[in-house]
């Protein structure tokens, strides 16, 4: 068994399976993070992002893959899920070592590892476009800060531009430490430095003068169109989970 | 703005619209047009209530004033309750905030008639209107259209609207002339009738032109009540069939009576809400759309009520056990769709997944079967399957007594379907 370290990114993921092939290292576990030079594990191997031998790699699964399919991938990757890099690589291999467009054939582990991965992200790539409550800013920008599980900003920028298109928003994962900004014309990836101040109360006085009295009207609504005839607990905790609480204007 | 007095009517006009148990912001395809604010396509539930109901739309009544007096309605005339009216800007203000804000993805505007039917419609039609052209809001806008309102306000309202709905209320006309006598069948149908004539001949238009307008994009839906009246399953599903099959709606309602007046032509006020029946219903509802079953095949003569034990595919397949075992890999997609504990998606999926090689038990776990139901109806590549020469009722009880706690509690879950 061979420890692959890899840098994380899509490319470094595809440069070790270039090397999977290449050197014929069949039982293999790949994992992110940084090269150690006293590694504990004789075979650890560490894999340098290759561009090169990536782009030979990609271009070997668009000849036996739907772009659906390679786009599915990628977000996969992208969500940042912990311990799934084997389930990727495992289907990647299973791609290459079958004749056919395997990509539907549910029956195998890793094609139905995949499909489960890429449920969950959309899920909650559905949570975030649900969940997220802008916050009116003086300066007409609507502020959110999100703590999604899994890595999907990327994911939501198509929505919101479309959706918001006549007004600025910064969407913020807190927990990665990067959010979106879009000006009315374009979106940008930033980081805030939250680092000086207590960032919850700067928010607050930065509000526009009717952004409490919205955030109170939507919380009268919420709990206005409650039947506490038809009260079910355990169906409201699996709709909204309360991790997610946190910031819901209505469950604030 | 007066916040206290926004906030009161708002609770008052959210309260009493909140017993129309649709929300759905879905089926639209009105896009966000130069850069204006929101689109209509995707039909998000932002939120739930602590009954664990979807919450998409900014549901409200311009005014619980009414002058009909139907018995199972807060807002009849003879109740003695709170009333206010919001004045159409205040509706216009309270949508777009609450839009930009990601709270919903619309409105839902009712209303009690006040004056008469199209002095009502036209303030409806106004509000909706004056979000269209004066905001260029692109979010989902539900109307509800007030039976007896004219067509051509009828019309006025399809083009600005996503969707319009008539609610029967009741099942039956005998169910409706016994507790809203104010009302008339026909008032209802006749909007239904001319709505989807309009929105065929739409159509119609739209494949011709392309920048014809958009016609209630959403169609038509409308809402019946459960349990105000002593209508059976059989009666409440073929009606919902015929007006599915006759006026192209897209969706029916069911609503669970919730008890809030004393009348004696209603169930009494500690009458719990028929949750679970109603639950039934959306299953059985769900069943005649997706999974191409005949009315008939659920409810009919010999069986008019639904089985509150068992959802209502399992109670077909027992009932007709002649048509199983179902052998996964070979038989085709309609059969795989009836047999219980495989749904929409996990059909799908075996479809697709035994092209490549035949599918065992494991693997039908994994795609998502529920094998506990699943496993009396089919065979895979295995030797192992049910060999035992087990009735319908034999069945019915091994999937009761296994997953009893398991299943009390799904039956709670208003959408939780096979
Ligand atoms: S007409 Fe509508 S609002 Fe008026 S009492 Fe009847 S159901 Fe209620």
């Amino acid at each position: 068994m061979y420890t692959l370290v890899y840098d994380g990114t899509f490319e470094g993921l595809l440069t070790a399976v270039f090397e999977i092939y290449d050197r014929k290292l069949f039982h293999v576990k790949l994992i992110k993070g940084e090269w150690l030079s006293s590694a504990m594990f004789e075979e650890v191997v560490q894999i340098i992002t290759d561009e090169n031998r990536a782009t030979r790699v990609l271009r070997g699964l668009r000849k036996k893959l739907s772009s659906a399919s390679i786009q599915r991938l990628y977000i996969a990757h992208m969500a940042e899920m912990e311990n799934e890099e084997s389930a990727i690589v495992g289907f990647i291999r299973y791609v290459f070592d079958s004749d056919i467009n395997v990509e539907e054939d549910y029956g195998n582990k890793y094609v139905m590892r995949l499909s489960e991965i890429l449920k969950m992200v959309r899920r909650e790539k559905h949570r975030m476009e649900a969940f997220i409550r802008f916050q009116k800013l003086k300066d007409e920008t609507f502020y959110a800060a999100v703590e999604p599980d899994f890595n999907v900003l990327p994911l939501l920028i198509r929505h919101f531009k479309n959706r918001y298109a006549d007004q600025k928003w910064i969407i913020y994962d807190i927990k990665r430490k990067y959010g979106i900004h879009y000006n009315l014309h374009d979106t940008q990836y930033i980081s805030l430095d939250f680092s000086e101040v207590n960032k919850h109360s700067d928010v607050i006085s930065a509000y526009t003068e009717d952004e409490t009295i919205y955030q109170h009207l939507w919380k009268n609504y919420f709990t206005s169109v409650n039947i506490a005839a038809r009260k079910n607990t355990k169906l409201h905790l699996r709709h909204i989970p309360k991790r997610y609480w946190r910031h819901l204007t209505e469950k604030i | 703005m007066n916040a206290e007095r926004i906030t009161e009517k708002l609770n008052i006009l959210a309260d009493a619209a909140k017993y129309d148990v649709s929300c759905a912001s879905s089926g639209s395809k009105r896009k966000n047009e130069n850069k204006g604010l929101g689109n209509a396509s995707n039909g998000i539930c932002h939120s739930y209530t602590e009954d664990g109901r979807c919450v998409s739309l900014l549901k409200i009544l311009l005014t619980n004033h009414c002058i009909f007096d139907c018995a199972y309605c807060v807002s009849r005339k003879n109740n003695d309750i709170k009333r206010a009216a919001f004045t159409v800007q205040e509706v216009v203000d309270l949508t777009i905030n609450f839009y930009r804000r990601n709270y919903i993805e619309g409105l839902f505007l009712s209303s009690g008639i006040f004056k008469d039917a199209d002095y009502t419609m036209e303030r409806l039609v106004r509000v909706a209107k004056k979000l269209r052209t004066e905001h260029n809001f692109n979010g989902y806008i539900h109307l509800k259209s007030i039976p007896g309102a004219s067509d051509e306000l009828m019309r006025e309202a399809g083009l600005y609207a996503d969707r319009l709905s008539v609610n029967l209320e009741m099942p039956t006309e005998a169910g409706l002339k016994l507790l809203a006598p104010d009302k008339n069948r026909q008032d209802m149908i006749d909007p239904m009738e001319f709505l989807k004539n309009e929105i065929i001949l739409r159509k119609e238009e739209k494949k011709l032109f392309k920048n014809a307008p958009l016609f209630a994009p959403a169609g038509q839906s409308t809402q019946v009540i459960i349990g105000a009246t002593p209508e059976s399953d059989q009666q409440v599903l073929q009606s919902a069939n015929y007006f599915y099959k006759n006026f192209n709606l897209k969706r029916v309602y069911y609503s669970g009576y919730v008890p809030v007046l004393a009348d004696k032509r209603l169930p009494a006020l500690n009458t719990s809400v028929p949750m679970v029946r109603e639950n039934r219903l959306y299953q059985a509802d769900w069943l005649m759309r997706f999974y191409g079953f005949e009315v008939n095949e659920i409810v009919n003569e010999q069986q008019p009520l639904l089985d509150l034990d068992i959802d209502p595919k399992l109670g077909w397949a027992i009932r007709n056990m002649q048509a199983f075992p179902v052998d996964i890999n070979k038989a085709d997609l309609q059969m795989i769709l009836r047999v219980p504990g495989i749904g929409l998606l996990s059909a799908h999926k075996i479809v697709s997944a035994r092209k490549f090689a035949k599918l065992s038990w494991e693997q039908l776990r994994k795609i998502g079967v529920a094998l506990n139901r699943a496993r009396y109806f089919i065979t895979c590549k295995s030797n192992e399957f049910e060999r035992r020469d087990l009735t319908g009722n034999n069945i019915k009880q091994f999937i009761l007594a296994e997953s009893q706690s398991k299943y009390i509690k799904n039956t709670q879950t208003q959408l939780n379907l096979f």
